[in-house]
């Protein structure tokens, strides 16, 4: 009676290297712990349906197999035994990969019939299970989470392709040719170059979209992101290879990064080893997109800029944004009264939710009386408006207050004159998120305590809208309608 | 013709996931985006050619006739009758497969359809992400 053994697994790799490794017929001594050497007969390529690959195993037994299926198309694999020491029959084995689009993982199908001498089936099945499918499963994860299958091949058969060392890898990405509106937005093919020396290359799977990212977009920091320009500041993911004095990063290790130059919104980059915090377990990928920018943001100005405590009277405008959240949210646990204004009812109820004690519902930028009346004005106005907000900014402002300018999301802001802020004391910044984390250490450090307040409770999970890479366009145009309540994600 | 492909894996073996979705009239138990459910002349939500006909949250309205439905490889498919979604000759497929390692179970959940030129992106995106990955969004929450 044919016996049936199927195993099954989730690789944490792309199928793109999944597949590279397992279509060559030859590649199983480089991964696979119990086959000792092995090599393709005649002078066929490892890829040629027919060929016929002898090996050994550990334990020296020999195993002649021969390749009946390949299909890049669906990425399966069917091979039978011809002749063999083990008392394998009529072995037949397919693998079969299929891609995990959610995280852009691989599952790896392995099955196989066969017959064996009456009486030894149970012990042949478990062989092949355990020793065979499982191993291979841990073997493979191991050789890709080395980056093995990405330097010079060290062994193989005559007909083993050799590998490469790091090349450039291809990649999707979106890029703006014009400034201008969401249209400008475009997909394309690109590379993704091999890491030098301190650099690190990423297979990102979440990019954080930021209103920065509608500005750079925009044309409004040209000098940041000159044309043709790949916006996006932070991304989530897996490190692909690494490049000489790399230390503490290894491939397949999960990691996120933020740095101040633009070019997050593509599938492959590479980037410098400082701008990268590696990701906790409990963090998953779309979350540190969504919260490690904005978080961040909170917590240096909270921390560093305003010196929020308890009884801090802050105002945040745009509250039940992405940083508005959790901005509130934080400055709540530290004790402050917090203010917010938002635009419509729904967002209303967000923001209290979030720890705001009285939310001003505005759709013009009118506050500034609400505000002196609900606390007598505030201490601290973190303003993302702009110019269409700014005498009631300047009126919202308690004496000696500090107005922080973050963003200018209705217009940038008409110079003020040291004349608007004497009348009350009040203090103007205009702060940079790059400017409080210059070094790794210090990105690492403000990291861990917006992954700690995540984990404890202080910051709300995030409310994540997800789009795909290739749909950025949209997800601008949802960013710019106001519509939004929590972050959005790109997916590549 | 376009092609929609999605999938993921979820913490939880696939008989226990098919017991949840194997349902043709159950998606309001599971998903999301979708407010209420019927199967049209009383019949058995596992009758393969059985209607059901239900309301998405945003009060759309839309049709669908189960062609099959497997037990042994934890599978339905069905076709779009009616929608306000400007496709035609929409036919989807959802299986599950399980991942012996661990007890978990891979899902995916495909369509192939026709459309207006130039909507492709947006049905991709709209199906893609906000039909089958906020299904499987809904089911990895349940299954931790």
């Amino acid at each position: 009676m044919l016996q049936k053994v199927v195993r099954s697994t989730v690789i944490d790799a792309p199928i793109e290297r999944v597949w590279a490794v397992l279509r060559d017929f030859n590649s199983h001594d480089q991964w696979h712990d119990v086959v000792e050497a092995s090599r393709i007969e005649g002078d066929e390529r490892s890829d040629q349906v027919g060929c016929i690959r002898s090996f050994t195993l550990r334990d020296g037994d020999r195993i002649r197999e021969q390749l009946l299926t390949l299909s890049d198309a669906k990425h399966i694999s069917t091979y039978c035994i011809v002749e063999a020491t083990v008392p394998l029959q009529r072995y037949v084995a397919t693998v079969t990969l299929k891609p995990v689009t959610d995280g852009n993982r691989t599952f790896w199908h392995w099955e196989a019939t066969f017959a064996t001498p009456p009486g030894r089936e149970r012990e042949l099945r478990d062989m092949v299970a355990r020793d065979v499918y499982e191993a291979g499963f841990a073997n493979l994860r191991r050789h890709l989470q080395r980056g093995a299958d990405l330097r010079a091949s060290s062994s193989g058969g005559a007909a083993t392709m050799t590998m490469p060392t790091a090349l450039p890898m291809p990649t999707r990405r979106v890029a703006v040719h014009r400034y201008g509106d969401a249209s400008e937005l475009h997909v394309e093919d690109a590379q993704a170059s091999a890491p030098e020396a301190g650099e690190v290359r990423i297979r990102q799977r979440a990019i954080g979209v930021n209103y920065l990212d509608v500005y750079l977009r925009r044309g409004c920091i040209p000098h940041l992101m000159p044309l043709p320009g790949v916006p996006g500041m932070e991304a989530a993911g897996s490190v692909i290879d690494i490049g000489a004095q790399v230390t503490g990063l290894m491939p397949g290790d999960r990691v996120a990064y933020l740095g101040p130059m633009p070019g997050a919104y593509c599938s492959v980059r590479t980037v410098p080893a400082e701008w990268i915090v590696r990701l906790p377990s409990a963090i998953e990928d779309d979350v540190a997109a969504a919260t490690l920018l904005k978080g961040i943001t909170a917590d240096y100005l909270l921390r560093d800029l305003a010196h929020v405590g308890p009884g801090t009277r802050l105002l945040v405008h745009a509250a039940a944004g992405g940083v508005g959240q959790l901005v509130c949210a934080w400055a709540r646990r530290l004790g402050a009264i917090v203010l917010g204004t938002v635009s419509n009812e729904e967002k209303a109820r967000l923001a209290r939710a979030r720890g705001c004690e009285h939310v001003i519902v505005t759709r013009d930028y009118r506050f500034a009386d609400a505000v002196q009346r609900a606390c007598g004005g505030a201490d601290v106005v973190i303003d993302g408006l702009g110019d269409a907000a700014r005498d009631e900014n300047l009126a919202a402002l308690a004496r000696r207050g500090h107005w922080i300018s973050l963003g200018q999301a209705s217009g940038p802001l008409a110079p003020l004159p040291p004349d608007a802020l004497v009348a009350k004391s009040l203090t103007f910044s205009r702060p940079v998120v790059f400017d409080y984390v210059t070094t790794q250490a210090g990105l690492a450090e403000r990291a861990q305590r917006v992954w700690n307040a995540l984990a404890d409770g202080t910051l709300p999970a995030p409310l994540i809208e997800r789009y795909a890479l290739e749909a950025a366009a949209q997800a601008h145009a949802r960013l710019e309608s106001r519509a939004t309540t929590g972050a959005l994600v790109l997916i590549a | 013709m376009v092609n929609v492909y999605v999938s993921t894996v979820l913490n939880a073996s696939a008989d226990t996931v098919w017991s949840r979705i194997r349902d043709f009239n159950a998606m309001p138990q599971w998903h999301p985006g979708i407010a209420d459910s019927r199967i049209e002349n009383d019949q058995a939500a596992d009758r393969v050619g059985c209607i059901r006909h239900f309301h998405t949250r945003d009060g759309g309205m839309i049709r669908e006739q189960l062609l099959a439905l497997s037990d042994f490889e934890y599978s339905f498919t069905y076709e779009i009758l009616e929608s306000p979604m400007g496709v035609t000759n929409y036919i989807s497929t959802l299986q599950l497969t399980p991942v012996t390692d661990g007890n978990r179970c891979f899902a995916e959940w495909s369509a192939e359809f026709e459309c207006a030129p130039g909507r492709e992106a947006e049905l991709t995106q709209h199906i893609g992400q906000g039909v089958f990955q906020a299904g499987f969004d809904a089911l990895k929450r349940a299954y931790g």
